[in-house]
């Protein structure tokens, strides 16, 4: 009940179906967000630093237990979030900087500069995004930056595949041919009557594709073209525990793996509770 | 006897807001050869009835009480088995939009042969051939079993929907709107196809809206209001001289190019029929409503028509 | 069927602007980004003069529009060009190789997501509303949130370590190879009747493709659960019903009505497979084009990246192609 109306009051979550959705998302990313935020204050131990026995499974002193150097996994997960949500949040908004004022354009004016810039952002759509990502990472080489620049590159397109459609169905609306006819400035019209109205659009676009770039980051951070060591990151540490699969040393894997999944899945549920709230389908 | 018995038939839907009595007590008989057709405002139940003769009302839709009695058998008792091997075979349905009542995946010709082949031990062959004969039959060219469904215009698809509902020779055939969603020129060609079928010795029921047209070929009109049969009775007295106030209305709004006289619009809604109106469901729309209304009429027979309004019961009482 | 024809051959021409604008993308992403390419995948170490020479070796060297239009001219002969290691084998050569791995993958990963989308977005659809109908939703969303290589690690540790029921790794345990035809291990055992080379490929194959098959289905299962109950309730399945047509046979005409908006999902979901696989075989150190790419990223080998990615896009282009025309052969609605 607390939760509900916490959702209810201070949220502005209308109560409907998908709500939970949003709600149990939002708790899952705000986990998250507190690790990166505190982790100095959460975090045991240096993250960076062996502190006790090689690979002791998970126990009071270690909760998650300690990887091939001796480093407590539970503080490397914490101090990883930075990572990941640092990578995630600055492509993620390159990449809406870029794809939002692309897709008013293109869908506003029209015409050939619309096919061209659709041709482009289609054709990239149809490419396999990890491996475009991975692309562009091999050639800038590793780094956060390069990581940062090539996720964004990857979904740019998203983006601008919905906002360019509702900036088309939009156009025709009355309010936008009332504001023509008055003859308002096209600047002002995309920026007064059309904006406003993809915001949820994009906010939604914005979750699901954040959901999609912690995937895309943990992958290119797995196949080693983000972090080097020491640094924790979730993706890097699956590949540094995989060799050590075959033994049966199961936590160097288990507890990153699950932490990028617990935030992919809590911005999936939120863009999915929100695009049920703000666009309900006809249940019958 | 007579082929189709529906006696004190009741379908009530169950939803959150309570029980939706969409056929309430409903009684009407079907003779052999006959074409009658029920009559009513959309939300009438008149749908309602059709779909519970055969047995498809949708859930949350139940038949909670009565008896359909088709050619000795209670339908209401059969088996789902039973029940399907009936669907087709002995009443074939039409219904109300062509456009989006065919598989548009699957040639016309399969689809009539599936249905024949459900039903009846032929092969393939045979069955193809049947099938261009009945496209004949109802005016198109035989090739079309070759057609998909798109490739028809509406008019032709209710004639393929009708080819489909008459493939295994029903004794009885329910048309539900069958001309609503079409064309005013290929509305009467379909409705003198609809006649045509009733010589090959073939009941028909007919479900619409339309008074003149109900008028103007059954033989006998079924009114129904707010889930109940209000008036039953041969056609062209039910039109000359309605009993009930409402069909009295229903004919009063229904424009006349041939007669000078003023279009009388019935005032008033359907009633909620979930929380209907106490007595008679009529009277807050009735001119004639009495005291009495208030209470829920009986059915009166009256010049051999029943109608359910107090106004015949001091006559008959 | 002379107008399926007609719209088979108007689709294969459209692919030729979309290959050209692949081709265009990946040659801006290889050259025009900030940064040397050679430089930034040699590193500091090397001296210049050996840089200098990788970049002729790769084309490098020439001005942007000659090498843009060498680039095209020579991919369209088929020529990817010669590694930039190793005894400089013809880079198609070497793809071939790979390939046949990452087709058998894809295939089986392809159909196993398409098979458990179907059958959990079905049973979803005819208990809607109920307990199974919102737990299909919640798998829908978490399979897709599933980080591949985690995902693929936990089955190998809990069939592979602990139970011991399969490998953990590569195509086929080696020296047990079929004779090659196809170079599709479970393609070739069959056609050789190889019944031993069969399972031992099977067993390898199994827990990639699970892999993939579960990560994918989330989508169709959502997509067949909508479009089912969508089918359901239109009238020609009244109409089926009330002509006394079985309820097996109408479900089989609703499944293949919910099915043709499918189909075009899956031209989509096969560049997410193509790209899952990628982590699928790094991690279950599967020797297709996946490794490839990413071992010739390491060897600095440019030519090799270059015609990897190129190949990815050609193969995207022509998925997308088979896609369009399955959809064809099955809707009648395209085909006249």
């Amino acid at each position: 009940m607390e939760v509900k109306n916490l959702a209810t009051t201070v949220f502005k979550i209308p109560d409907v179906e998908g709500r939970w959705m949003v709600v149990s998302g939002l708790a899952m990313v705000c986990v998250v967000l507190i690790m990166a935020v505190f982790a100095p204050l959460i975090a045991p131990y240096d993250p960076t630093k062996s502190s006790g026995d090689v690979l002791s499974s998970p126990s009071a002193k270690h909760l998650m237990g300690t990887d091939n150097l001796g480093r407590d996994i539970f503080s490397r997960i914490i101090y990883g979030s930075r990572i990941v949500l640092m990578v995630v949040f600055s492509a993620s908004f390159l990449s809406m900087s870029i794809g939002v004022p692309l897709g008013l354009i293109s869908g506003y004016f029209g015409g050939k500069l619309d096919r061209a810039i659709s041709m482009l952002m289609d054709s990239m759509y149809a490419f396999p995004s990890l491996i475009l990502a991975i692309a562009i990472a091999a050639m800038l080489g590793p780094s956060v930056i390069n990581a940062v620049v090539a996720i964004s590159v990857v979904y740019v397109p998203t983006y601008f595949r919905m906002i360019r459609g509702q900036t088309l169905s939009l156009k025709s609306r009355l309010f936008v041919e009332a504001a023509k006819a008055i003859g308002a400035k096209d600047m002002r019209i995309m920026g007064r009557y059309i904006l406003p109205n993809v915001v949820t659009t994009a906010v939604v676009v914005f979750s699901l594709s954040v959901a999609d770039a912690i995937l895309t980051e943990a992958g290119l951070s797995f196949l080693g073209f983000i972090v080097t060591a020491p640094t924790p990151d979730w993706g890097f540490e699956l590949s540094a525990g995989r060799p050590y699969l075959p033994a049966g040393y199961w936590w160097m894997i288990t507890f990153p793996g699950l932490m990028v999944m617990l935030l992919s899945l809590g911005f999936a549920l939120i863009g999915e509770g929100l695009s049920e709230i703000y666009a309900p389908r006809r249940e019958r | 006897m007579m082929l189709l018995d529906v006696k004190n038939l009741k379908t009530y839907f169950y939803s959150k807001r309570g029980v939706l009595r969409a056929v309430d007590n409903v009684s009407i008989g079907v003779d052999r050869r006959e074409f009658i057709s029920i009559v009513g405002e959309s939300g009438c139940g008149k749908s309602t009835l059709a779909y519970s003769i055969i047995r498809l009302v949708d859930t949350p839709g139940k038949i909670v009480d009565g008896k359909i009695v088709f050619d000795g058998r209670d339908l209401v008792k059969l088996s789902e088995e039973e029940m399907r091997r009936l669907r087709g075979k002995e009443i074939g349905m039409v219904f109300q939009d062509p456009m989006t009542s065919l598989d548009p995946l699957e040639k016309i010709g399969d689809q009539i042969v599936e249905t024949i082949i459900e039903h009846e031990r032929v092969d393939k062959k045979e069955a193809w051939e049947k099938a261009s004969i009945l496209l004949e039959k109802v005016g198109l060219p035989g090739d079309r079993v070759n057609y998909y469904p798109h490739q028809l215009s509406g008019g032709q698809r209710q004639r393929v929907m009708i080819a489909l509902a008459v493939s295994l020779n029903p004794k009885l055939l329910i048309a539900d709107e069958p001309t609503t969603a079409l064309d005013v020129i290929v509305q009467e060609k379909i409705m003198d196809l609809l006649e045509d079928m009733k010589k090959e010795d073939r009941a028909i029921i007919l479900i619409t809206h339309d008074f003149a047209l109900a008028a103007d070929r059954s033989d006998k009109i079924a009114v129904m209001y707010a889930g109940w049969l209000i008036e039953f009775g041969k056609a062209n007295k039910l039109a000359n001289e309605p009993l009930h106030p409402y069909s009295e209305g229903l004919i009063g709004s229904v424009p006349d190019v041939w007669e000078d006289r003023d279009i009388k619009p019935m005032l008033g809604f359907l009633p909620d029929l979930i929380d209907p109106p106490k007595g008679c469901r009529f009277k807050p729309r009735c001119p004639k409503a009495m005291d009495v209304c208030d209470k829920e009429p009986p059915t009166f027979s009256v010049d051999g028509r029943v109608v359910k309004c107090w106004l015949y019961g001091e006559n008959n009482g | 069927m002379a107008s399926l024809k007609a719209y088979i051959v108007t689709r294969a021409l459209l692919v030729i602007p979309t290959v050209l604008i692949l081709l265009t993308v990946v040659f801006f992403i290889l050259r025009i980004l900030p940064g040397d390419p050679i430089a930034a995948m040699v590193g500091q170490k090397v001296p210049p003069e050996v840089v200098e020479k990788l970049r002729e070796e790769a084309g490098l060297n020439k001005p942007l529009i000659v090498q843009y239009f060498e680039y095209l001219f020579n991919i369209l002969r088929g020529d990817f060009g010669k590694s930039m290691i190793w005894g400089k084998r013809p880079v198609i050569d070497e793809i071939m190789l790979r390939f046949p791995a990452t087709l058998e993958l894809t295939i089986f990963g392809f159909t196993l997501s398409v098979l458990i989308g179907v059958i959990t977005g079905a049973i979803a659809a005819f208990r809607r509303g109920s307990k199974i109908d919102s737990s299909m939703r919640i798998y829908s969303i978490v399979a897709y949130t599933l980080f591949i290589p985690w995902f693929g690690m936990l089955l190998q540790m809990l069939c592979g370590v602990y139970l011991k029921l399969l490998p953990i790794g590569g195509r086929i345990t080696p020296g047990s190879e079929p004779t090659t035809i196809t170079s599709l291990y479970v393609l070739d055992s069959l056609l050789t009747l190889n019944f031993n080379a069969l399972i031992d490929s099977l067993s390898h194959i199994f827990l990639p493709a699970l892999v993939l098959g579960i990560v994918l289905s989330g989508a169709y299962t959502r997509l067949l659960r909508n479009n089912l109950i969508d089918v359901l309730s239109q009238d020609f399945i009244v109409a089926y019903r009330a002509r006394g047509v079985r309820e097996r046979k109408v479900v089989k005409h609703a499944m293949k009505n919910a099915f043709i908006p499918v189909i075009t999902l899956m031209g989509l979901q096969f560049a997410i497979l193509l790209a899952g696989a990628v982590l699928t075989e790094t991690t279950f150190s599967w020797p297709g084009m996946g490794t490839f790419l990413l071992e010739r990223i390491q060897y600095r080998d440019y030519t090799s990246v270059q015609g990897a990615i190129v190949f990815y896009a050609l193969f995207v282009a022509l998925i997308s192609l088979i896609v369009d025309i399955v959809y064809a052969l099955l809707d009648p609605r395209i085909r006249y």
